[in-house]
């Protein structure tokens, strides 16, 4: 989109103050993310650079922050508690959310939009609003306060994601190569383990993967049904805020912009790959 | 055999036609057990882990069983009260029964409760009384009303009498900043103290305004991406989906340490002389911190429906608008802009669903200004413990982001719901 050569000064004019103003946008963007970083290194408990960050001393620049992180047994038990939920929703909503989407994507299913919606309802419903309807059943049926409560809603706000991955992936699949297979004398099982799974893997995979972060940063319904037992980073992160914001908030907030990094990285390199397996080109 | 009468009549016999259709039918039915069988144990697990909470915040906004179940005597007595005047020693009788037995039973507490929500003063006149009901003997009338002189008053008869079905719309008329006069008229609550409206009412209008920022901010970027060189484009593309994919606690941090009175933008603001050091701006802890950190969160919704919509719009045809005598403005306007309008749409009721349901941010960056109706249904949840009331705000806020979703996805389609959330 280079400016065109016929272009008057106004119009050059517009060219360049709109490339600044998207610039500007990017700016906004990213800004908020990456000044955390350096912040997190602050010797001082201030929110701010300090004169010696700026002039690069390095005495102004500690691990304190991150130290006082490991150090404490109540981050750590809250990382704990996350990968264990995270982990075991995770692997639940890929199972489940899987197998519905190999459903969904048969054309003899009855029902199949109203059945679509239910199943991506935890999606669309305000997070407060389930939280409280969790908060009411939850507690009815006697799951409140538990691991076992936090992994069934987590699941439940993840599948959403698996289904619809997984339903793309599928809407391209080639179902010849299943009958094809089916004729050299497979069984169903195998065909579908040798030639179904290999070819949706990415959709399941990069869905689990939004799963996951649902659980990972999920907080609402973590406050409404976790007991102090199951507390979460997230939930750790949300005391923390609202009690006496510290920088050791910072360092995990850091920690977790680079896992957003990597999982971000993955998302990407899986959609390509999947994109180049069904030949729609990248580029 | 089959191919044989075929081939010597032309046409099936009815009997073959019929075991035909039957077989054709066998095995569509089987099929459609096996794709049933595929889905149902996600959906046995989002009906009991999601439905169901949600059918039950549902009846709970409606439910009324605490006078019903607690007072159950003077229930079934008030059942003929005509309401005309005071009732009489029975109904007086029964009322001191329910009342001994529910201080027993530590129940009287609940119903008390219950119906200070429709009347303020019931709470000290129930408790009060129920305090020496235990030691009362018949008859009961003059002696009730000298412990508590609200029991002569006919309305406080009336609210009991009104509560004690199963069933009540009392949540909803309080959601609403209405009341139940004793004479069983619906009206609205004095100016004063209107709470939810106003709460809905700012709820609408900041989500409005985050909505337009985003709109503002994201479609020239969306418009830059979108005929930017593919290769440029996916590495600008990080940009956006960086903090789509970061934590909200953690994007809210950050704009905490950036917007508060010792943050980063202010330091900048007075090292440029800007701003003075003791008048610093308060961008924080009210409604300015809850739209730009709100902003911020959701701009990558409004961004991408944006960018894939813009994506399918060929640049040949502002090209041929220019070359037909088109001014750039006219060409944008006139051309880009039309085809560009279901983006527009599909990402503004986006972000505006997201936004009015939000509740995190504005309760960690919004401070008194700043708060959403979610926030009021957190406070009925955790603080005052109305859950009666904290479901019906619920349910008033799932029937708007319902509709609009419904709007949304005329607008999209059921296959492209990935950028929700």
């Amino acid at each position: 989109m280079a400016i065109p050569s016929y272009a008057g000064p106004l119009e050059t004019f517009w060219y360049y103050a709109f490339r600044a103003f998207c610039a500007l946008v990017f700016f906004f963007l990213i800004s908020p993310l990456l000044i955390i970083i350096p912040l997190s290194f602050n010797v001082e408990p201030y929110f701010s650079f300090t004169h010696g960050m700026l002039t690069l001393d390095p005495e102004a620049y500690s691990l304190r922050w991150y130290e006082e992180f490991i150090n404490s047994e109540r981050w750590m038990s809250a990382m704990q508690n996350t990968f264990i939920v995270a982990v075991c929703s995770t692997i639940l909503s890929m199972t489940l959310g899987t197998l519905a989407a190999l459903g969904l994507s048969r054309s003899e299913l009855p029902y199949k939009g109203l059945i679509m919606g239910l199943l991506i309802s935890p999606m669309i419903v305000p997070l407060i609003i389930s939280a409280a309807g969790m908060f009411f059943f939850y507690s009815s049926i006697g799951v409140s306060q538990s691991y076992l409560g936090l992994i069934l809603a987590h699941t439940a706000l993840g599948t959403p994601f698996v289904v619809i991955t997984v339903t793309a992936t599928l809407s391209g699949f080639d179902h010849n190569l299943v009958r094809a297979a089916t004729s050299l004398g497979a069984t169903p099982t195998y065909a579908f383990f040798k030639i179904t799974v290999p070819l949706i893997m990415t959709g399941v995979i990069s869905g689990g993967l939004f799963a996951l972060m649902t659980s990972v940063d999920e907080v609402v319904v973590a406050l409404f049904i976790a007991g102090a037992e199951q507390r979460t980073v997230p939930m750790q992160m949300w005391a923390g805020i609202r009690e006496q914001i510290s920088p050791t908030i910072l360092a995990v907030a850091t920690l977790l912009v680079l896992m957003s990094i990597l999982l971000l990285t993955t998302v990407e390199y899986l959609r390509r790959r999947s994109e180049s397996l069904r030949g729609i080109s990248a580029h | 055999m089959m191919a044989n009468t075929v081939e010597a009549e032309g046409q099936l016999t009815p009997e073959e036609q019929k075991r035909l259709t039957a077989d054709m039918h066998r095995s569509l039915r089987r099929k459609k057990i096996g794709a049933l069988f595929l889905v149902a144990p996600l959906l046995i697990f989002i009906m009991v882990t999601f439905v169901a909470p949600i059918a039950s915040m549902l009846y709970r906004s409606i439910d009324n069983p605490q006078v019903l179940e607690y007072m159950p005597n003077t229930s079934a007595a008030l059942a003929d009260w005509d309401g005309n005047e005071l009732p009489d020693e029975a109904t007086f009788a029964a009322l001191v029964t329910d009342l001994a037995e529910g201080r027993k039973n530590y129940t009287i507490g609940k119903v008390a409760t219950r119906l200070n929500y429709e009347k303020s003063q019931m709470r000290s006149l129930i408790m009060g009384t129920a305090r020496k009901a235990g030691k009362l003997k018949p008859p009961y009338k003059d002696q009730v009303i000298k412990i508590k002189a609200g029991w002569s008053d006919i309305d406080n008869w009336k609210v009991i009498k009104r509560e004690s079905k199963s069933l009540t719309a009392s949540y909803y008329i309080a959601a609403f900043d209405m009341e139940t006069t004793p004479d069983g008229e619906i009206k609205m609550l004095p100016e004063k103290e209107r709470v939810y409206l106003a709460m809905l009412w700012r709820t609408i209008w900041m989500s409005v305004l985050i909505t337009l920022l985003t709109l503002i901010l994201g479609y020239p970027v969306s418009y830059l991406l979108a005929s930017l060189p593919m290769g440029i484009a996916n590495t600008l593309m990080i940009l956006v989906l960086l903090p789509f994919w970061t934590s909200l606690l953690v994007r809210t941090s950050s704009w905490i340490a950036l917007l508060q009175g010792q943050g980063v933008i202010n330091d900048v603001l007075v090292w440029f002389g800007l701003v003075n050091d003791e008048s610093r701006l308060s961008m924080i802890y009210n409604a300015t911190g809850t739209v730009i950190t709100m902003t911020h969160i959701l701009l990558p919704f409004m961004i991408l429906p944006l960018y894939s919509v813009m994506k399918t719009v060929p640049p040949s045809y502002m090209r041929a608008a220019r070359s037909l005598g088109a001014t750039p403005f006219t060409a944008f306007y006139r051309v880009y802009l039309p085809q560009s309008v279901p983006g527009v749409s599909a990402g503004a009721i986006l972000v505006f669903i997201l936004a009015i349901g939000y509740y995190i941010t504005p309760a960690l960056v919004g401070g008194q200004s700043g708060q959403f109706i979610g926030n009021m249904i957190a406070y009925h949840m955790q603080k005052s413990l109305n859950w009666g009331l904290a479901a019906a705000l619920g349910v008033i806020l799932l029937v708007f982001v319902m509709g609009l979703y419904a709007l949304y996805s005329r607008f999209v389609g059921n296959n492209n719901q990935m950028s929700l959330r």
